[in-house]
């Protein structure tokens, strides 16, 4: 590892001028992707700048109006042991405990998954599908972006130099909607998703009347794949439906053959995990009746 | 009923509360006044051509004390040594230390640097500048045996059945094990089945990295202090790498946070050393996790095939067999005993085995728990369960039919001594496990046994007696496994003692006699027979102290039972004697070497239910059986552990470890996130019965029993596949997405 420059900057405001000032600085929240990075080398920093003292990086409030607003440095075991996130956003409850063992859950956050923008981050698909908004500041102000148009390549996003996420926004859900993040791993923990899928569908008179689908692993970004959610909606929740959008899921899929798959075998279980995590939502949404 | 106090409880181990406390010194844990911290600057390539090496840059970094390379070493010429596994090449065991001329794997040591910190000596180890002209790679056994391979050693000949060719080859060796006649034994078979299996490269996957701290002293003592399953193997190892006298080299063996094989090899030992001499300082240098796999021994992947008649009746009358190992960068890919256990469980009277030790661009193997058996098994078993089905027999029936027994000839040729192969088979087919239902869909149920070796090899041990009735005991055997508490333990039988009145210690090797490795499963055997034969001298030293206390004559024949000494009417309890030494002559220090022949070796078996998802390929292990013979089992609970940890490695190795290389030769899964050790999470309780079919060679009847259960469970995991969802597996590891591949193509 480099020798850096530590900087702990203790308000937004502050943080935001240092970011401008030295806008090579990485930014260091749980740290569970960055000092890994560093440790081996493939990130040099000269400056780091530690985010997660700043009380809005921090913040986990839910408004019925507003929905959930989960700072971008709140660690996963806040969020997997929030009342509010259990019971509003059972999914990203749930998703918060997965990611990681135990120990990197003190640490490790959804807004640093999202940001290190890894096409197999475990978090992403499930943002998308439950249409989450990054709210992003720098030293010049502020703009949101949605999550599904946030990561650009493999370890890149929409960040520009002095920018950094404050916050996700994630709207109130309503009576009858249901979201799942499912994921195949080779072991029952502690590993990369070869295929991850998030869903959320919303159930009104017997049917399908919004659904979003996104995948990990698949592409070199996480995947909005809108043409699975089209094929659900106006559909019964059925094997019929499930089997459409299961097929749109595989025909988005653009994966590479790597040591956790084959094209073949991530596109198969494109299909396979999104029918699964649907038939999950769709029992979440009748329960939520 | 057991006559014995000792042997056979479970008494806490000596170390616990060091263990479970973080107290107990590991070789990351040392520090030492004048400490520097290395580096070791690596091979980025699979295979290339040194042209030069430039450390300016690096020595003149402030902070930077020494760096080595290749050129520090004495000149090894055409020097062949011995360091106990046969005659070796001397450059070949520096040439894996530090690269001279070429490198050979991806992660080949070619500098080493030592430093103020560690991250000067990162630093300066990056600033060396190495100009490398890059080779093809040669990745696989088969691909590395082909016309035309690119050569990895242009003095590397290949020796066939014994003659030298004299011809440049990346097949070291090839060796032929011939018994009865095989054509004529295939010709009576009823049945023959014939396949192909490849089996990737896999890791011990210890927990602790390797680790050396050197420090060569102005009178030319060198130091070391490491984590090693053998202190002496490291002593003569660094000595002959840095040619001075074993004499000169004093080894301290730290505490070992895993070894399974893995830890025998030396690595950062001599280049510590060689820092050392250059800086004058004590030297530290670790491995990271990445080294640990890039650049030290995993064990052999392999090409085989495996083909086996049967009669009717289901009788085994013919087995041949094809194995081709990688050795890696180095020959010695553990292809002799891999061929001596292909069909080590089975009475076979035709057997033809041909071995073939292969080097490829990856990093020198090493042993791994049975090394070599595992791969042989996995073959074998997953044919004779296919013969079995093909008779209607049920596999356990098919296997005790033919199962090896006292007599039985070895197509290498040893015959079996009294062995528990019929004895396992038997305790598995009567197991619970056996008899339970699978209880749903997509579910099967596997069966395997294997085999393994114990050796005898040298150990030494004292045992000095305290006033206060207990001992102390020095031995020199790595503790893994419990085994200073199961040695300890058959020194406290023969004394009559409970077990945490004897105190075992583990020295360096100035302070006791030569001992060989903790591996071959000898540990329990050897030096605790070491540590019984030094207890019966002390007793017979004690009763010559009785006789002196009693001032009788030295020729009256004493008793000595149930703690106490008693000859015609005098009696004295041995607490009471311990306080009467200094009077009756001092000190007494009983003492024993050994070098035992009457080694046992051990058969394990394996029943594993499975769960495969069709839809993904993913493979749950449901319930899981091991069951090994002991022997006689010193500490059930140490036992059972070895079972349980050998059957988790092998089930790890049936179902998703790998070294997954690019074509290029280089690991792209170099961590422990993506080499996919199975976790608490992915295993359910291993369950366990120990059989004990006693060793004739041993006072209490041990067999050594750390290696023979890794053996059977792939191939176990193999056929429980098999019988779930149809598919024959024939490569390892059997991961979701082959299992997959292999259901599509059903």
């Amino acid at each position: 590892m480099n020798e850096f420059e530590y900087r702990a900057p203790q308000t937004l405001a502050e943080a935001l001028a240092d970011y401008s000032a030295h806008p090579s600085a990485k930014l260091l929240a749980g740290g569970t992707d960055l000092i890994v990075q560093m440790r081996a080398g493939r990130k040099t920093p000269d400056v780091v700048l530690d985010i997660k003292h700043i009380a809005e990086l921090n913040e986990l409030s839910y408004d019925a109006a507003k929905g959930l607003t989960l700072g971008a440095a709140v660690p996963c075991h806040i969020i997997h042991n929030s009342d509010v996130v259990k019971r509003e956003y059972p999914a990203l409850a749930e998703l918060a405990g997965i990611i990681g063992g135990t120990a990197i859950q003190g640490r490790a956050s959804i807004g640093g998954n999202l940001c290190n923008s890894s096409p197999s981050a475990d978090s992403i698909p499930l943002l998308i599908a439950m249409g989450a908004i990054c709210r992003i500041a720098s030293a010049k102000g502020e703009r949101t972006v949605p999550v599904e148009s946030f990561c650009t390549a493999p370890g890149r996003n929409v960040l520009e130099p002095g920018e950094l996420l404050v916050s996700l926004q994630i709207p109130a859900k309503s009576k009858g909607t249901g979201s799942y993040y499912l994921r195949f791993i080779p072991r029952n923990e502690m590993d990369i998703a070869v295929v991850g899928a998030g869903v959320e569908v919303t159930l009104s008179d017997g049917k399908i009347s919004a659904a979003r689908v996104a995948l990990a692993a698949v592409a070199p970004t996480p995947l909005f794949v809108t043409e699975a959610g089209a094929a659900l909606i106006g559909k019964e929740p059925g094997s019929e439906a499930f089997e459409a959008a299961a097929q749109a899921a595989r025909n988005a899929a653009t994966p590479i053959s790597d040591m956790r798959g084959t094209v073949a075998y991530r596109k198969h279980l494109c299909a396979v995990i999104t029918r699964r995590a649907l038939e999950a939502a769709v029992a979440q949404a009748k329960e939520r009746q | 009923m057991s006559t014995y106090s000792v042997i056979g409880t479970r008494p806490i181990r000596h170390d616990g509360a060091d263990k479970v406390t973080g107290r107990a010194l590991y070789g990351a844990d040392l520090q030492l006044a004048g400490l520097l911290h290395g580096a070791i600057l690596r091979s980025p390539h699979a295979h290339a051509r040194i042209i030069k090496i430039d450390t300016s840059k690096a020595a003149a970094l402030p902070g930077v004390r020494a760096v080595v390379t290749a050129d520090d070493l004495p000149d090894s010429g055409d020097r062949m040594v011995d360091l106990g596994e046969g005659e070796t090449p001397l450059s070949f065991i520096r040439g894996n230390v530090l690269a001279k001329g070429k490198v050979l794997y991806r992660g080949h040591a070619v500098a080493g640097v030592a430093a103020v910190s560690a991250h000067v000596a990162e630093q300066a180890a990056n600033l060396i500048q190495v100009e490398y002209e890059v080779l093809p790679c040669v990745l696989t056994a088969p691909s590395a045996m082909a016309d035309g391979a690119t050569l990895l050693h242009d003095n590397l000949m290949m020796k066939e059945l014994g003659q030298n060719t004299g011809k440049p080859s990346n097949v070291s060796e090839h060796f032929r094990h011939l018994m009865g006649d095989p054509a004529a034994g295939f010709a009576q078979a009823d049945v023959v089945v014939e396949r192909v299996f490849d089996t990737a490269t896999v890791h011990q996957g210890y927990i602790e990295p390797h680790n050396a701290t050197a420090l060569w002293n102005n009178d030319g003592r060198v130091q070391i202090w490491c984590s090693t399953q053998g202190s002496f193997v490291v002593r003569d190892a660094t000595a002959c790498v840095l040619d001075v006298p074993v004499s000169q080299v004093k080894v301290t063996p730290m505490e070992i946070g895993g070894g399974f094989g893995g830890k025998i090899p030396v690595y950062l030992e001599p280049v510590a050393a060689l820092l050392s001499k250059k800086s004058g300082r004590p030297v530290k240098l670790l491995m990271s996790r990445r080294d640990v796999f890039e650049a030290t021994g995993p064990t052999p992947g392999s090409h085989i095939r495996v083909k086996l008649g049967a009669t009717k009746e289901g009788k085994l009358v013919a087995g041949e067999a094809y194995l081709a190992y990688e050795a890696g960068a180095y020959p010695g890919a553990m292809v002799g005993p891999g061929a001596m256990c292909v069909f080590a469980a089975y009475d076979i009277p035709n057997i033809v085995i041909d071995g073939y030790d292969v080097v490829v661009n990856k990093p020198s193997t090493a042993a791994y728990r049975a090394p070599g058996a595992t791969n042989a098994a996995f073959a074998t078993e997953s044919v004779v369960d296919e013969i079995a089905e093909k008779l209607g027999v049920d596999p356990l029936e098919l296997r005790l039919r033919n199962a090896a027994k006292e007599g039985t000839r070895r197509a290498d040729g040893p015959k079996y001594p009294r062995v528990g192969c019929i004895e396992v088979l038997e305790a598995m087919k009567n197991s619970d496990h056996y008899k339970s239902p699978l209880t749903g869909p997509n579910q099967g149920r596997g069966v395997a046994i294997g085999f393994w070796f114990n050796v005898g090899l040298p150990s030494a041990c004292t045992i000095a007696v305290n006033a206060d009735g207990t001992v102390t005991l020095v031995e020199g055997s790595t503790d893994i496994g419990g085994t200073r508490t199961s040695i300890a333990m058959q020194a406290a039988e023969v004394l009559g003692l409970p077990a945490e009145k004897v105190q075992p210690t583990v020295v360096d090797t100035d302070s006791v006699g030569f001992t060989a490795v903790t591996g071959g499963s000898r540990t329990t055997f050897a030096t605790g027979m070491a540590a019984h034969d030094a207890a019966q001298d002390v007793v017979r030293q004690m009763k010559e102290r009785a006789l002196k206390f009693w001032k009788m004559d030295a020729a009256t024949p004493v008793e000595f039972a149930k703690g106490v000494f008693t000859a015609g009417d005098k009696s004295i309890t041995w607490n009471e004697l311990c306080t009467k030494q200094a009077r009756t002559g001092g000190p007494v220090v009983g003492r024993a070497s050994v070098n035992p022949r009457g080694v046992g070796g051990s058969f394990a078996g394996a029943i594993a239910d499975v769960e495969v998802d069709p839809e993904t390929g993913k493979v749950t292990v449901l319930r899981f059986t091991s069951v090994q013979d002991a022997g006689k089992a010193i500490h059930p609970s140490y036992v059972e552990g070895q079972m349980q940890g050998g059957s988790v490695q092998g089930i790890g190795w049936g179902l998703n470890e790998e070294y997954y290389m690019s074509p290029d030769g280089t690991m792209m899964n170099s961590s422990l996130l993506d080499y996919r050790m199975p976790t608490a999470l992915d295993l359910p309780m291993i369950e366990t019965i120990i059989v004990e079919v006693p060793n004739p060679g041993h006072p209490f009847g041990v067999r050594g029993v750390g290696e023979a259960n890794i053996v059977p469970p792939p191939g176990a995991l193999a056929n429980a596949i098999y019988h779930a969802v149809g598919v024959r597996m024939n490569s390892l590891p059997m991961k979701p997405s082959a299992v997959m591949e292999a259901i599509w193509s059903k």
